[in-house]
């Protein structure tokens, strides 16, 4: 044991550093496919693939449900004179113009959809996770004479109008999300995938 | 720094911790390349319990789904087939250092006084790790899993009287079952590394409290300190000379492992066995049954030992005795010197003979015994296997190693130990 | 890189080899080493839907995974996906086991791992091994795997086969004959101390030529023993980075012990 003052400080502090610095880029290169390997993996991403739908078996005024990623998903053939309903619900929505992001954009517009008939969304009630039913009669005796069609959550009695927007004054804080979707054809609907840019 | 490192040791003896079991722990300084494999079975401890969290989250111990959630992780989950290479390459590789260890305690005499202690929290691993690996290899629920844990517990019920009872307590079932692959994924996964760690703890407090041997045999604390450092004479800090260099091995160790996870995951059928690919069946038993490799040595005296008085126990009381026996080592041998350097020729042979005749076993335990032949009709063993008599005869070189010990290792001439290590 | 990546190919090969050494008597012609060819690959993966996946299932392969291989969503949905229509699916198949037990005595096994059971070698002859049986349940046999319970399902492709035996007094010149067949051939010794050498030989001909039956077969291993491990080319080309990575590591930390060290004395 002797002889520390002829340690060459430089050259062991490059040495600590490099060895240091490409240690750690090795101790990152393993960390990746640990963290990785956490998301998704190929059998969740092929159950969460988007799903196709045929929508002209859909009666006019009725509704369908199809599971999109383990959740329900609402597919609403509106008839004109529920779409009639809309502007009258705007004074008693909370979010009439849809400003919070609960849709793409190119559903933010007054029916909530792509093309005005057919409501697309996500089952899911934004208040504490319960599957809304669907209440597209007007004025029953549970829900009033104000009532003209739309979602009521049996849970905590939050509701919504038949573009999914939720009322003033309920529990849920916000509009039903409506997921991304594209027309394949004229009756066939992809649930999961935007539209192709044109 | 200094000042939050001074809050926590008022409260946890963290510097006192550190400074005694590796920054100001003494070690002699002539270390050479036998000793890396101390280091480097801590680094695989870590790296089997870290990939095996992993691998436990996407696993599924149940036999109806055990085998397709090991093909699952190896293509649906992202980097799984890395994660599973490293457990299934670090289970293999956790024994190669582990025998190579133990090698260097055998070569250098670490096992004598005062590093008894040591020595027994080591073979306790060593059988931890065997029970360890044993259930692990049940897991992927393949043909060669099933089949292997059927052999092996079948064992137990040789036991004349409780045998057969034992096995299906075992079990918890009358065959290898659903059952038996749940507990078994309880063992290994939870309570058998439990025990793993805990014993290692004691291994290293019970090695740092004796302090090291090494390749001279030369306690370093019965040496004269040095007046500049207060150090003995050949010793010095692990930090940072040892952790520098234990650096190094790791890091050679990476690239043998990296080598083997990335170019030959089945390394030729050991590590990875090909009928391990076939789904359980337990209907149908695969031609040939052999354990995976670091058994066949104690398989191959199983095979050996011929059965008589109407039981087959014999082989497997062999079987045991032939891993227990290391336990007695420290009390075998009388040489007056620890080291492999100064011992005599006597000694070296009987090493030798029990290396090969562990080596030539262990390849006997991977092949069907009549790899060799039958010897001819004339022959007084007219018929016999020849792999099955060298077997016998192998198993009788490896216990003589042990049993013959007291006498050898007094007999032997050896040349006095030094009061220095050799350096460089 | 790529000449790398073929070092470590054969190597894998030979350790593939080890693996599976075969059957003593039994003399296999090597499978085409065509593991890098990635058409070989496609025209695999269609031959195997089309003719394997009507019986036998890859239920641990996605459809999607036939990226690797170079193939399209659009060819894969198009050309290759006739029992489901979602393209993450694996590769099931419709028989009920039940069914197959009655009609094969044993389930046909799911061939998602066979590759990695059987190794590229024992495949390639084994689909070139089938002959004529008319005592066995099928009609039909095999050399590489004696009373297979499956029959010769590619037989309009390639023919009828016939088994051909004959006899030698001693084993050299058995082995001699053997090795003179150039492929699959079989020397057994018999009852009375001499040697007989099996081979197969052609009976009535198929719609393909032996040349292109083998290269067919050997497409079919390709993609099989692919399939059996898609993740083998990634894992192979990663591991030289890996190794590079490690070998300057190594370099640094050596060269950090050393300047440490030579301080000793």
């Amino acid at each position: 044991m002797s002889a520390d003052a002829a340690v060459n400080t430089g050259k062991r502090r490059f040495l600590i550093g490099a060895t240091s610095v490409v240690g750690g880029i090795g101790v990152i290169g393993v960390a990746i496919p640990f963290v990785a390997s956490l998301s998704p993996s190929e059998a969740a991403r092929a159950a969460g693939a988007p799903v196709e739908i045929d929508i002209s078996k859909i009666e006019s005024g009725m509704m369908i449900t199809v599971a999109w990623r383990g959740k329900p998903i609402f597919v609403v053939n509106r008839t004109d004179a529920m779409l009639a309903t809309l502007p009258k619900m705007d004074s008693r929505v909370a979010d009439p113009k849809s400003e919070v992001p609960h849709q793409p954009e190119y559903c933010k517009n007054e029916n909530r959809s792509s093309k005005p008939n057919l409501w697309v969304g996500i089952g899911i009630c934004t208040h504490l996770g319960c599957t809304p039913t669907f209440r597209p009669e007007v004025a029953p005796a549970d829900l009033g004479p104000d009532w003209l069609g739309g979602f009521f959550c049996p849970c905590h009695q939050s509701k919504y109008d038949l573009a999914g927007r939720v009322f003033k004054g309920v529990p849920a804080p916000t509009n039903l999300y409506v997921p991304p979707y594209r027309y394949a054809s004229d009756t066939r609907v992809v649930v999961g995938e935007d539209p192709k840019q044109a | 720094m200094s000042k939050f490192m001074t809050w926590v040791d008022e409260r946890f003896p963290l510097t006192a911790l550190w400074e005694s079991q590796w920054g100001k722990y003494i070690a002699p300084k002539n270390f050479n390349f036998w000793y890396f494999f101390g280091s480097l079975a801590a680094f695989i401890l870590v790296l089997q319990i870290v990939t095996g969290i992993w691998l436990a989250m996407d696993y599924k111990p149940d036999a109806a789904k055990a085998f397709g959630s090991i093909e699952y992780i190896m293509r649906d989950v992202h980097w799984g087939w890395l994660i599973r290479y490293m457990h299934s390459t670090g289970a293999s590789m956790f024994f190669v250092v582990v025998y190579l260890h133990m090698f260097r305690g055998l070569i250098y005499g670490s096992y004598r006084k005062p590093r008894e202690l040591t020595w027994l929290f080591g073979c306790v691993i060593y059988l931890a790790l065997m029970a360890e690996a044993f259930f692990g290899y049940l897991l992927p629920w393949g043909q060669m899993s099933y089949w292997g844990a059927q052999v092996i517990v079948n064992l137990f019920s040789t036991i004349p009287g409780i045998g057969e009872g034992l096995a299906v307590w075992i079990r918890g079932d009358y065959t290898i079952s659903d059952v038996t692959l749940n507990r078994f994924f309880a063992f290994h996964v939870a309570a058998l590394p439990l025990v793993l760690v805990a014993l290692v703890v004691m291994h290293l407090m019970a090695l740092h409290e004796t302090g090291s041997n090494n390749p001279d045999g030369v306690e370093i604390k019965k040496q004269p300190k040095d007046p500049k450092t207060g150090l003995p004479l050949d010793g010095i800090y692990s930090h940072p000379y040892y952790t520098v260099k234990d650096i190094v091995g790791v890091i050679g160790f990476l690239i043998v492992f990296s080598a083997i996870v990335f170019f030959l995951p089945n390394m030729g059928g050991f590590f990875l066995e090909a009928n391990n690919f076939i789904p359980a069946d337990p209907l149908k038993t695969p031609q040939e049954i052999a354990p995976v490799w670091y058994f066949t040595p104690y398989y191959a005296m199983l095979r050996a030992v011929p059965s008589f008085l109407e039981t087959q126990v014999w082989g497997v009381i062999v079987m045991a005795c032939a891993v227990l026996i290391f336990f007695a080592l420290p009390w075998l041998d009388r040489a007056p010197v620890k080291s492999i350097r100064y011992r005599g020729r006597l000694y070296k042979g009987f090493l030798i003979a029990f290396i090969v005749s562990f080596l030539i076993l262990g390849y006997l335990g991977t092949v069907p015994v009549t790899v060799w032949g039958q010897f001819a009709d004339a022959f007084p063993f007219h018929g016999a296997d020849r792999a099955t008599v060298v077997s016998r005869v192998l198993t009788v070189v490896y216990f003589a190693f042990f049993l013959l010990m007291p006498w050898y290792s007094v007999r032997d001439k050896t040349r006095p130990q030094p009061d220095r290590v050799r350096w460089p | 890189m790529k000449k790398l990546a073929m070092i470590a190919c054969a190597v894998l090969a030979f350790a593939g080899f080890a693996a599976h050494a075969q059957e003593a008597g039994l003399r296999m012609a090597p499978a085409p080493d065509n593991r890098l060819d990635v058409a070989s690959l496609q025209r695999g993966a269609r031959d195997f839907v089309n003719y394997c996946l009507t019986c036998h299932s890859a239920q641990y392969m996605r459809y999607n995974r036939l990226a690797d291989i170079g193939l399209t969503p659009g060819q894969i949905t198009g050309n290759l996906m006739f029992a489901t229509s979602k393209i993450g699916d694996t590769m099931t198949v419709a028989m009920r086991e039940d069914d197959a037990k009655a009609w094969f005595g044993a389930p046909p096994p799911d061939l998602s791992v066979e590759a990695r059971v059987r190794g590229r070698d024992w495949l390639y002859n084994y689909l070139l091994g089938f002959y004529r049986d008319d005592k066995s349940a099928t009609g039909w046999n095999n050399l590489v795997f004696p009373n297979v319970g499956m029959p010769n399902v590619l037989w309009q492709l390639s023919g009828t086969g016939k088994r051909i035996e004959r006899e030698f007094d001693d084993e050299g010149s058995a082995e001699a004959a053997a090795i003179a067949v150039k492929g699959l051939a079989m020397v057994e010794p018999t009852k009375d101390h001499k040697y007989m050498m099996v081979s197969i030989g052609p009976d009535t001909p198929g719609t393909m030529t032996r040349t292109q039956y083998e290269a067919f077969v050997g497409d079919l291993v390709n993609y099989l023993d692919y399939m059996s491990e898609p993740v083998r080319d990634e894992r192979i080309h990663l591991g030289i980075i890996v190794l590079a990575f490690l070998g300057v590591l190594f370099a640094l930390a050596y060269a950090l012990k050393r300047d440490y060290w030579k301080a000793l004395h």
